[in-house]
């Protein structure tokens, strides 16, 4: 531990990955389709034993990462959803007030250092996911979602574990990783992040992937879908994508879509079609009536 | 290499990229990691260490792409010389035999280019579309611009002389235009499967079905992308040459992209501009969200007796957790009075966008515009959730032309005060937009001060740098003096801090 002190890099455990295209590889293997960026960040991630802070649209596949990095590794999911209002005993620990209180009623005949000492101990404390990801045993994947939901001042809570891997208790002392977690915090970025929390982890910009990666995702994901109408599904909404609209198609969208064209038995996606199930792929009105337009080719440019 | 990346940090921070030690240090880490080789695999890892931002990733990009130009196999610069031109003619004779078949490789041979016609080479750069094979665009944008961009060595000129010569030439508009039209031929003959990368004859079967609209879209829209890859991979090819021709460091320079939020919004390029309206919309939105939570967990107001017993409840009676009352404060009126002649329009319409978009953290927002003459624009905000219709709407239905279209800030002053002088209140704060540039009319100065009187706040908005107030027919210093205060206000990053300081 004292080299970990002089050069400032946590020391890794044993590496998970053996390299990018074995990351990208066993990704595919769980049904997640990773570009370079993506394998290549998580690779890192494992190497340099740093948090991941990923970012991007809503609906591109965030949180999905974590999960299938989980499934990849055969590690544990710890997932810390982050709200506003969240604090230290909802994220880190807690303790458990009612149960100290019964033990100091139960036994009143005790000294006061025995019992302050009892009530201070490991079974009063209630784990929550952050320490639980430092306390496990067994390999972990952190999420903590939504990160940009916390308000700037919680953000601090996270810097500890972020950096060092390690819990401070005032009464217990300080809790240490035994294995280092792969942590990746998501984003959908509506405030900007801390420059603290950002130095501490990579970063890695999900955005809408390009055609034919959007296409082999839908025919993983989806399925019984021909290979033509995943073609098209994709094609059309990256038409859609270039409309200026409120809000563009996620994949998750694009995935509902199609899988609901694949039930209704089409093969083939005509105007009318098209205009019939848009709903699911746009959630405004005002979008749906103009993707329609522009699709049934009304006004193209022209 | 270690010197290469410091050399490269320090061009980041040079564009406004905060680069802090700790992610220098990362990043010489994660070098030990990857092949160095694997130019993608490198872009990435420095990207992830050293770029915390998505708004700065174009930024980064081009830089890397400065320094990390002539350090790979594929990229060297002689690659269009060096194949004969025996090659070349032979490759586009196969190519036309071979119509629409994807030639996967065959395009790299594509050099010499000293004996092609710009008819051939037109031919080519068409194939190469039609069969979306990307090689053979590289090598097309490397023929097109060692033909026609003329660069010259040592030359003064950025790259986007270049690259406009270069895409003139190349008339990509009619190239889209007969790439549809072959398309839509494709689709009556129908004769063969062209197979996937083609999409034109997926449905072909039936000689005489045309292309429906739909397809006719998604087709159009295919093509773009390949024009757009094309037109990326041409910058990049002069990008590689200017690098080659003066040097990474003195090209940085040259070729560094400001970030969006520090863009000076008067003299924005129409790309600029575009990016500017791209990062203004989330801008709004994390605006508004912080001063929401501003309102909301302010300072803490007194006890709340009777919710703290509440909460005790839980730890048995012992009030553990006090609850305190959070105080409300009010939300301020604002008025908008903004110029939009041609010099500053757009940055009104940046701020009145930003203002209505966070237009919940006020009780009231009313906006007037003025060139000569003066009309109020709230109505155009009211029902609709996106400003930038409304501010589209101000261009061109508002009635701000009294006698000659030149800006009259005297004249709208004093109409304002006629009109809407009254309902100025002491809750309300006025903001001056415009370069205060009068065209040496009468100032009106009193309209201002009268103003200052009633409102709360009188603040002035100058898009225009400090240095050149009061030079010309500037009278900024004029109604200086009866304002809270004024301020300097080029960028969306400091029209971001006023208007967040205001709510």
């Amino acid at each position: 531990m004292s080299q970990e002190i002089t050069t400032g890099f946590p020391v890794a455990g044993a590496p998970r990955f053996e390299s990018i295209d074995a990351v990208r590889q066993g990704l595919a293997g769980v049904d997640y389709l990773a570009d370079d960026g993506i394998s290549g960040v998580v690779f890192l991630a494992d190497r340099l034993a740093k948090p991941v802070l990923v970012e991007g649209p809503a609906g591109t596949g965030k949180t999905e990462l974590a999960k299938s990095v989980a499934r990849l590794t055969g590690s544990r999911l710890i997932r810390l959803q982050c709200y506003e209002g969240l604090d230290e005993s909802k994220a880190l620990y807690e303790w458990n007030y009612k149960k100290q209180l019964l033990r100091i009623q139960a036994d009143s005949g005790q000294s006061w250092e025995e019992l302050e000492e009892d009530i201070f101990a490991e079974e009063f404390l209630l784990a929550r996911p952050l320490l639980e990801a430092i306390r496990s045993p067994e390999p972990v994947v952190l999420l903590v979602d939504e990160v940009d939901r916390v308000e700037l001042e919680t953000e601090a809570l996270l810097l500890e574990i972020l950096s060092e891997y390690q819990v401070s208790i005032p009464e217990l002392g300080t809790v240490r990783a035994t294995q280092i977690p792969l942590v990746f915090l998501t984003s959908n970025n509506t405030r900007e992040l801390s420059e603290a929390l950002k130095r501490r982890c990579l970063y890695l910009h999900i955005d809408y992937p390009q055609l034919e990666r959007e296409r082999l995702i839908i025919e993983t994901r989806v399925p019984g879908i021909s290979r033509a109408l995943a073609d098209q599904v994709a094609r059309i909404v990256r038409s859609i994508r270039t409309l200026d609209l409120k809000k563009d198609p996620s994949v998750s969208e694009t995935l509902d879509w199609a899988r609901t064209l694949v039930v209704l038995g089409i093969e083939s996606i005509d105007v009318e079609q098209a205009r019939d199930t848009l709903h699911i792929l746009l959630k405004y009105q005002t979008d749906i009536e103009r993707a329609a337009k522009e699709l049934a080719g009304v006004d193209s440019p022209d | 290499m270690l010197d290469l990346l410091t050399g490269f940090v320090g061009e980041l921070r040079a564009a406004g990229i905060p680069v802090s030690l700790t992610e220098h240090l990362d990043a010489a880490e994660a070098l030990r990691h990857v092949p160095v080789e694997d130019r993608e695999a490198l872009k990435y890892t420095l990207g992830a260490s050293l770029v915390k931002s998505s708004s700065h990733w174009r930024a980064y990009e081009t830089a890397f792409e400065i320094y990390f130009s002539l350090r790979g196999p594929a990229y060297r610069i002689d690659d269009a010389q060096d194949g004969p031109g025996q090659l070349d003619t032979d490759d586009t004779g196969q190519m036309q035999g071979q119509g629409h078949q994807r030639g996967q490789g065959r395009g790299r041979g594509s050099g010499g280019g000293e004996g092609m016609t710009p008819e051939e080479l037109a031919d080519l750069l068409y194939k190469a579309l039609l069969g979306a094979n990307s090689s053979m665009v590289a090598a097309v944008a490397r023929q097109a611009v060692s033909r026609y961009a003329g660069m010259e060595a040592g030359r003064p000129v950025g790259g986007t002389y270049y690259l406009y010569r270069t895409l003139r030439n190349l008339d990509l508009d009619g190239v889209l235009e007969r790439l549809m039209a072959e398309s839509r031929a494709s689709t009556r003959s129908a004769a063969e499967d062209p197979g996937g990368g083609d999409p034109g004859g997926g449905d072909g079967g039936d000689p005489t079905v045309t292309l429906t609209s739909l397809e006719e879209r998604l087709l159009r829209d295919e093509f773009q992308a390949r024009i757009d890859q094309l037109k990326a991979e041409i910058e990049n090819e002069i990008r590689r040459r200017l690098v080659a021709d003066r040097g990474s460091e003195a090209l940085a320079k040259s070729l560094r992209k400001p970030l969006p939020e520090d863009i000076d919004v008067m003299h924005a390029t129409r790309d600029e501009l575009v990016a500017l309206r791209k990062a203004l919309v989330p801008l709004s939105r994390k605006l508004a969200v912080r001063l929401a939570r501003k309102r909301r967990h302010g300072r803490k107001g007194p006890l709340d007796f009777r919710s703290t017993v509440r909460h005790s409840l839980s730890t048995g009676g012992v009030p553990v957790d006090p609850k305190f009352r959070y105080p409300r404060p009010s939300k301020p009126e604002i008025v908008v009075i903004a110029d939009i002649s041609g010099s500053v329009a757009s940055f009104a319409r940046f701020t009145l966008h930003l203002v209505h978009a966070i237009s919940s953290q006020f009780s009231k927002v009313r906006s007037f515009v003025f060139i000569d003459g003066i009309d109020e624009v709230s109505r155009f905000f009211e029902r609709v959730d996106d400003p930038s219709e409304a501010v589209h709407r101000i261009n061109t239905e508002a009635d701000v032309i009294w006698v000659d279209g030149h800006s009259d800030y005297g004249h709208a002053f004093t109409v304002f005060w006629e009109r809407w002088g009254e309902e100025i209140t002491p809750r309300s704060s006025v903001l001056l937009l415009g370069d205060a540039r009068n065209n040496y009319h009468a100032s009106q100065a009193w309209v201002v001060k009268e103003l200052q009187a009633r409102a709360r706040h009188v603040y002035w908005l100058n898009p225009e740098p400090r240095a050149y107030w009061d030079s010309g027919d500037s009278i900024v210093g004029e109604y200086a003096v009866h304002c809270d205060d004024v301020v300097e206000c080029r960028t969306l990053r400091q029209l971001e801090r006023f208007v967040g300081e205001l709510a």
